[in-house]
C-alpha cells in the first residue's frame, strides 16, 4: 500500500488576533505560529496507521515557501518515509486549481494506492484542492472521510454528512480521500522519530522540473481571483436573557432546538 | 559564530511544546493541588524519549545532550512546573554513569530508562548536609563483597517512586582532605533496610515526589560503586556542573510561562477604559521581563552548549543558574502583580508558577552557592 499525503504549513488562528494587512488580501502572520494544517495532521496519521496495517510506503507532499519544510520534518517523524516539496517561489499565490495542477504535475506517473488530503486547510478553508486534484488525476475521490478500512482494491470508507448523518461508501484504488479531523488520535512526534527524520529524503521540485509554464500556476494559472479580505463586521445581536436558571436553560434550548444545535 | 538553532532542535523544542500542552494543560492544577504523582504522563514521556536527552543511543537513549534537555525541560516547565520537575528527575544523576560508570553499568541501568519501569535518583542531602555536601555522613562500609549502608537523607527526589538510587556515602572518613571521603554507590531501591517516606506539603511542585530515605544495614555488591572510591565529592561537581544547566534551563520555561501569561491577561483585561498593555507603564514592564528572560535563556543555551562541545564551564554554568532561576523568582512576582487580585487565587495557573518559582533559587545549588562558585572562579583562593 503506497500512500501519498498533501500536507500544508498554515498559521495557528484558533486564539491568535487577526489583522488584515496592506494589501486587502492576506493577513499579517510576523507574530503567528506555524503548524501542520490540523486536517492534515490526521491524514498523516491515518496514513501512518494504514501503512501499519498493509505495510508500504508514505509520501508527503507539499507546495509552498522554504519555511514548509518544518512541516514536511514534522510529517516524516511522524513515520513517513520520504517528501517531495514544490519550492519554488513561483508555484505560490495560486488558487486551489492552480495549486492542484502543481500537485498533479509532481505527482504524474507515481504509484500509488491512496492519496490522502486534509478536507480543509485552516487558513484559507477552501476545501477543494483535494477534489480538484483527485479529478486532474482522474481518480475517484471522497470528502470528510471519518473512517477507512482497505480491502484488497478497494477501500471502505465512512463520510461525514450534514446533521450528524454517516454514509459507508466503496471505493476503488487508487483513491484520493479527503480527512476530516477526528477519524484518529494523531501521535505526538516523538524524539526518536526526528533523529529517523533526519536521515530521510527531502526532494525539492522547482517549476522547470514539472514541465509547467509560469502561466499554469500561481496567480496566473488559478481560475478564482480573491479580491478582498476583511474581518467579520462585530454586530450587536446578543440577547441576554434575564430570569431564573430554570426559565432560561429553558429559552436557551427552545433556541437551539430552533436553530438546529440539537 | 551561529545563534540558530538546527532544525533538529527547533523540532526536538516543539515536539517538547506539543506534548505539554496536551498532556499538562488539563491536570496540572490539580495534579499540583492533590500532590497526584504524574505516573501515566511519565510513561508516555518515556516512549516518545523525552526525558534524558543527553543519555546515548547505545545504551537506549534518545542521544542528544544537554543543550536538547535543557530546551525539552524549558517547554515543559513553561506548561507546568511540578510535570516538568518530575519528568527531570527521571533520568537524574546518570550523568554519574555517563562520566564514570564502567561500559557494564551503563549497559545495565540505562536502557530501562526507556524501556522498562526504572526511575532514578540522585541521594545527595541530609539533615544536617545541605549545601555543606561534604559534612554528609551516611556510612557505607565494606563487608565481604558488599557495601553496607546506613544513614538517612532528606529532600530525595523519587525516593518513594523511583526504581535507582544513587546514593553519596562516606566511605573514607579518616580521609584528611574533605574532598576525598565520599563515594557514590548505586542501589536498588528494592534492596532490604531501604524505607522512604514521601514529604508531602511542599509549597511548589507538587506533584513530583520528593522524599526521606532511611538506610538500615542495606547491602550492596560492590560492584555498585560508581566511578572511584573516595571520589565521590569530585564526581558530584562534576555532575552539577552538567544538571545545574538544564536546572537553569527549568528557571527560564517557569519565566516564559509567567511571562506568557502577563502578556495574554494585560492585553485582555481592561481597566479605566483601555487594554492593561495599552499603558506605558505596562509596556515598559513587558519590555523589562521579556528581555530578562531572553538574556537568562542566552546565557543558559551558551552554558548547555559548551558542556555538549566537551567544554563544561563551571563559572558559566553557576551564572546561568543564578541569573536564570532569580529572574523566574522575578517573572511570578511581576506577572502576580499584573494579574492583580485575579492573579492570588488559584484557578489562575500564575497562582501555581508563583509558588514553583521560589525552589529555584534553593535546590542544585541555593543561589548563595552560586554567588561562591562564581566569586571563586573570578577572584581564585585569595587568604
Amino acid at each position: 500500500m503506497n500512500i501519498i499525503v498533501c500536507v500544508k504549513r498554515v498559521p495557528e488562528t484558533s486564539e491568535a488576533e487577526i489583522t488584515i494587512d496592506k494589501s486587502g488580501k492576506d493577513i499579517h502572520t510576523e507574530d503567528l505560529v506555524f503548524d501542520i494544517n490540523e486536517w492534515d495532521n490526521y491524514a498523516v496519521e491515518e496514513a501512518v496507521r494504514i501503512r501499519e496495517k498493509e505495510g508500504g510506503t508514505i509520501t508527503v507532499v507539499t507546495l509552498g515557501s522554504q519555511e514548509s519544510q518544518d512541516t514536511l520534518r514534522r510529517a516524516l517523524a511522524m513515520g513517513a518515509d520520504g517528501a517531495i516539496h514544490l519550492n519554488d517561489p513561483s508555484f505560490l499565490g495560486g488558487d486551489p486549481y492552480a495549486t492542484a495542477q502543481a500537485l498533479q504535475a509532481a505527482l504524474k506517473g507515481k504509484l500509488f494506492d491512496l492519496l490522502l488530503t486534509g478536507v480543509q486547510a485552516g487558513d484559507d478553508g477552501y476545501a477543494q484542492t483535494g477534489p480538484i486534484l483527485a479529478e486532474l488525476l482522474n481518480i475517484p475521490h471522497a470528502t470528510m472521510v471519518t473512517k477507512v478500512d482497505i480491502d484488497g482494491k478497494k477501500a471502505r470508507i465512512h463520510r461525514e454528512l450534514e446533521g450528524g448523518l454517516e454514509e459507508v461508501c466503496e471505493i476503488e484504488l487508487p483513491a484520493l480521500l479527503t480527512i476530516q479531523t477526528g477519524i484518529n488520535e494523531p501521535r505526538y512526534v516523538s524524539i526518536m522519530g526526528i533523529r529517523k527524520a533526519k536521515q530521510k529524503e527531502i526532494r525539492e521540485v522547482l517549476i522547470k522540473d514539472l514541465g509547467l509554464s509560469p502561466e499554469q500556476v500561481s496567480a496566473a494559472g488559478s481560475l478564482t481571483e480573491l479580491k478582498e479580505l476583511f474581518l467579520p463586521p462585530t454586530c450587536k445581536v446578543a440577547e441576554i436573557f434575564k430570569g431564573s436558571p430554570d426559565d432560561v436553560s429553558i429559552k436557551v434550548i427552545d433556541i437551539l432546538k430552533e436553530k438546529g444545535g440539537l | 559564530m551561529n545563534f540558530d538553532l538546527t532544525n533538529e532542535q527547533r523540532d526536538i523544542k516543539k515536539a517538547a511544546r506539543d506534548f505539554a500542552v496536551g498532556e499538562f494543560t488539563d491536570v496540572a492544577r490539580e495534579y499540583d493541588l492533590n500532590e497526584t504523582f504524574p505516573e501515566e504522563i511519565i510513561k508516555k514521556a518515556k516512549e516518545l524519549g523525552l526525558v534524558g536527552l543527553f543519555i546515548p543511543e547505545e545504551y537506549g537513549g534518545p542521544g542528544f545532550g544537554y543543550l536538547e534537555q535543557a530546551m525539552v525541560l524549558e517547554e515543559f516547565w513553561r506548561v507546568d512546573p511540578g510535570i516538568g520537575q518530575q519528568l527531570c528527575t527521571i533520568s537524574f544523576g546518570v550523568e554519574e554513569l555517563l562520566l564514570y560508570g564502567t561500559e557494564e553499568q551503563k549497559k545495565k541501568f540505562l536502557p530501562p530508562i526507556f524501556e522498562g519501569n526504572t526511575i532514578f535518583g540522585f541521594a545527595i542531602t541530609e539533615p544536617d548536609a545541605g549545601s555543606d555536601t561534604a559534612a554528609a555522613s551516611t556510612t557505607a562500609v565494606k563487608d565481604g563483597n558488599d557495601y553496607v549502608i546506613n544513614g538517612s537523607k532528606v529532600m530525595i527526589s523519587n525516593g518513594t517512586k523511583g526504581t535507582h538510587m544513587l546514593v553519596y556515602c562516606l566511605t573514607n572518613p579518616e580521609e584528611k582532605s574533605k574532598t576525598g571521603r565520599h563515594s557514590i554507590i548505586l542501589l536498588e531501591t528494592n534492596r532490604k533496610g531501604y524505607e522512604a517516606d514521601r514529604m508531602e506539603g511542599k509549597m511548589g511542585i507538587r506533584c513530583s515526589d520528593t522524599a526521606s530515605i532511611y538506610f538500615t544495614d542495606v547491602r550492596v555488591p560492590q560492584e555498585n560503586l560508581i566511578g572511584k572510591e573516595g571520589n565521590g565529592f569530585i564526581q558530584l561537581m562534576n555532575f552539577f556542573d552538567r544538571s545545574r544547566a538544564y536546572v537553569a534551563g527549568h528557571a527560564v520555561g517557569l519565566a516564559q510561562g509567567a511571562l506568557d501569561m502577563a502578556i495574554k491577561h494585560v492585553k485582555e483585561r481592561k481597566q479605566f477604559g483601555q487594554p492593561l498593555g495599552a499603558f506605558q507603564v505596562t509596556q515598559f514592564k513587558i519590555a523589562e521581563m521579556a528581555t530578562k528572560v531572553e538574556t537568562a535563556r542566552n546565557m543558559v543555551y551558551k552554558a548547555a552548549w559548551l558542556l555538549d562541545q566537551g567544554r563544561p564551564d563551571t563559572k558559566l554554568t553557576a551564572m546561568a543558574k543564578l541569573y536564570a532561576c532569580h529572574v523566574a523568582v522575578e517573572m511570578v512576582d511581576e506577572s502576580l502583580q499584573l494579574h492583580g487580585g485575579y492573579g492570588y487565587f488559584n484557578d489562575q495557573d500564575i497562582e501555581r508558577f508563583y509558588r514553583a518559582a521560589k525552589v529555584l533559587e534553593i535546590y542544585e545549588g541555593t543561589k548563595e552557592v552560586e554567588k561562591i562558585i562564581i566569586g571563586r572562579e573570578i577572584l581564585g583562593n585569595l587568604k
